[in-house]
């Protein structure tokens, strides 16, 4: 009975030198955890330094992502306006944050650097067609995704200002139905 | 007439405290526990989370009182009336402080002492059975049901062990007044140091009593679901909540009261020592639940009947002869 007891007086002790530890909690959002240099958050599309964008409309991405989250139609660079060095460029390039599963396989397969995933990682919202991201979204995120998470006493308001002309569109497109007619360059 | 509605005043206003103290309580559970498990408990409701009991409170009373379909519709929500009702009622006969001498009238704190203070307790925490056995056997459901049965076994068992351990500081004291327990202490010595025995056994009782770790089987999420309130819902559940905890406040005092002196202290004596006392004993309940695994319902009930019993009988045995001899 007695090493009970001891065993029960040990085990209390233990606990008690907890209390004299300082909490490993962190106060998000108040506080976030540091990322490491190559975290796999939301993709972001690149430019080059005169300002085409890199992306050539290979569909190397889309055929190596697992979950098939990305939807690019190609289209043929009008000589005259090049979109993009090369003789493609995306006409829809989308990436529907649900299916996605942050492997960052396309990163990986993308030849020319266009895409690359980046830090953010808060992305709720509330409505399913808002998580396809399009490519107006993914080229500048700063100005045309707007982050839903709200914090009123560490984020300012942000002013998205989308110029009016610009039909994000709301349509909802599955990607890659089985069966499904994808991606034909336009003459 | 004026001592009526003086006494109902004073009951209406320990009702509200003790209300209050049990909903923060339930704040001072939840932090303390996370400081034992190494983490800040809530702090975003309000400052360092003071406002979370409310939170609670507010949520729990607009959830929908769900009533099962076999629930015996009169007993249904009576039982955790009954469970609150006998946890508050509880505390009318502890001795909050010293009697006040103000201007030639004796005002003594708190709501009654009654003579036989120490029976009338042991009679109310015995209503309480009646909300476990109820609640259980009302909800018409068989978790509930066996939750209730074991928890009213438990309850019952470990009462006799409560009732013992008091029954040795009756026999020390002489008498069944709490009023007279505390100021004899006052005057002499507390009577943990002559009953120390008696004062495990009545720890035990205690933590049995109020079903909490490590005898919190009866409402054991992964053994019973939630045993006897488990088809509660809404304020109803609240009162169950609201009984558990208060019952822990009341053992509390009253281990603070019987064992500890009251509110009896050689420096400045008066009700803050009773908190003091109490606050003492919540934070041992809070420690051993952070800490001590659940006990078996067939292990629990070994404790008492081999053990306890044996043990609270040879204590009693032990005083009696010792108060003789002393004289």
């Amino acid at each position: 009975m007695f090493e009970g007891l001891r065993a029960l007086a040990r085990g209390m002790w233990t606990t008690l030198k907890h209390v004299g530890r300082p909490p490993v909690t962190l106060n998000y959002p108040d506080v976030k955890r540091p990322l490491p240099a190559r975290f796999r958050g939301r993709h972001r599309l690149y430019r080059h330094e005169d300002g085409l964008e890199r992306c050539i409309g290979c569909e190397l991405c889309a055929a190596a992502c697992p979950s098939q989250a990305i939807l690019v139609i190609p289209a043929e660079n009008d000589p005259e306006h090049p979109v993009s060095p090369g003789e493609r460029y995306a006409k829809v390039y989308e990436i529907n944050m649900i299916r996605c599963i942050f492997c960052g396989y396309c990163e990986e397969a993308c030849p020319v650097d266009a895409i690359k995933l980046g830090p953010e990682y808060e992305l709720s919202d509330f409505a399913r067609p808002d998580f396809v991201y399009t490519k107006e979204m993914l080229l500048e995120p700063e100005k045309y995704a707007p982050r839903r998470q709200y914090h009123p006493d560490v984020d300012k308001p942000r002013v998205i200002d989308v110029p009016p002309e610009d039909d994000l569109g709301t349509v909802y497109r599955t990607h890659h139905p089985i069966g499904a007619n994808t991606g034909q360059a336009e003459h | 007439m004026a001592d009526v509605l003086v006494t109902l005043i004073r009951s209406v206003v320990l009702i509200g405290i003790l209300l209050t103290g049990m909903a923060y309580m339930t704040w001072f559970e939840r932090r303390v526990i996370s400081r034992f498990q190494v983490r800040i408990g809530p702090n975003r409701v309000g400052p360092a989370g003071l406002l979370q009991p409310l939170a609670d409170a507010v949520k729990l009373f607009f959830k929908e009182n769900i009533t099962p379909f076999t629930a015996d519709t009169l007993l249904y929500p009576f039982a955790p009336a009954i469970a609150l009702f006998a946890a508050l009622a509880a505390f009318a006969v502890i001795p909050i402080g010293p009697t006040l001498s103000v201007g030639g009238l004796r005002v003594p704190l708190g709501i009654a002492d009654v003579p036989v203070s120490v029976l009338y307790l042991i009679g109310v925490s015995s209503l309480g059975v009646y909300g476990l056995v109820l609640g259980g056997w009302s909800s018409g459901s068989k978790y509930s049901l066996l939750g209730g049965l074991r928890a009213t076994a438990q309850v019952v068992s470990y009462e006799l062990i409560l009732g013992l351990a008091i029954v040795g500081v009756v026999i020390i004291s002489g008498t069944l007044s709490l009023g007279v327990i505390v100021e004899e202490q006052a005057h002499a010595i507390w009577f943990i140091v002559l009953q120390p025995l008696g004062f495990i056994l009545y720890l035990i009782a205690a933590v049995a009593e109020t079903n909490r770790a490590p005898f919190d089987l009866p409402e054991a999420d992964t053994e019973l679901v939630a045993g006897y309130h488990t088809e509660y819902s809404g304020f109803r559940f609240a009162m169950f909540y609201m009984a558990e905890y208060v019952n822990m406040i009341t053992v509390s005092a009253i281990a603070a009261t019987l064992f500890l002196g009251g509110w009896s202290f050689p420096i400045l004596p008066g009700p803050h020592w009773l908190l003091i006392k109490m606050l003492l004993f919540l934070f041992l309940f809070v420690w051993l639940r952070a800490t001590l695994p659940r006990m078996r319902y067939d292990q629990l009930m070994r404790l008492c009947w081999s053990v306890l019993l044996p043990l609270g009988l040879a204590n009693v045995a032990v005083t009696a002869i010792a108060v003789a001899a002393v004289g």
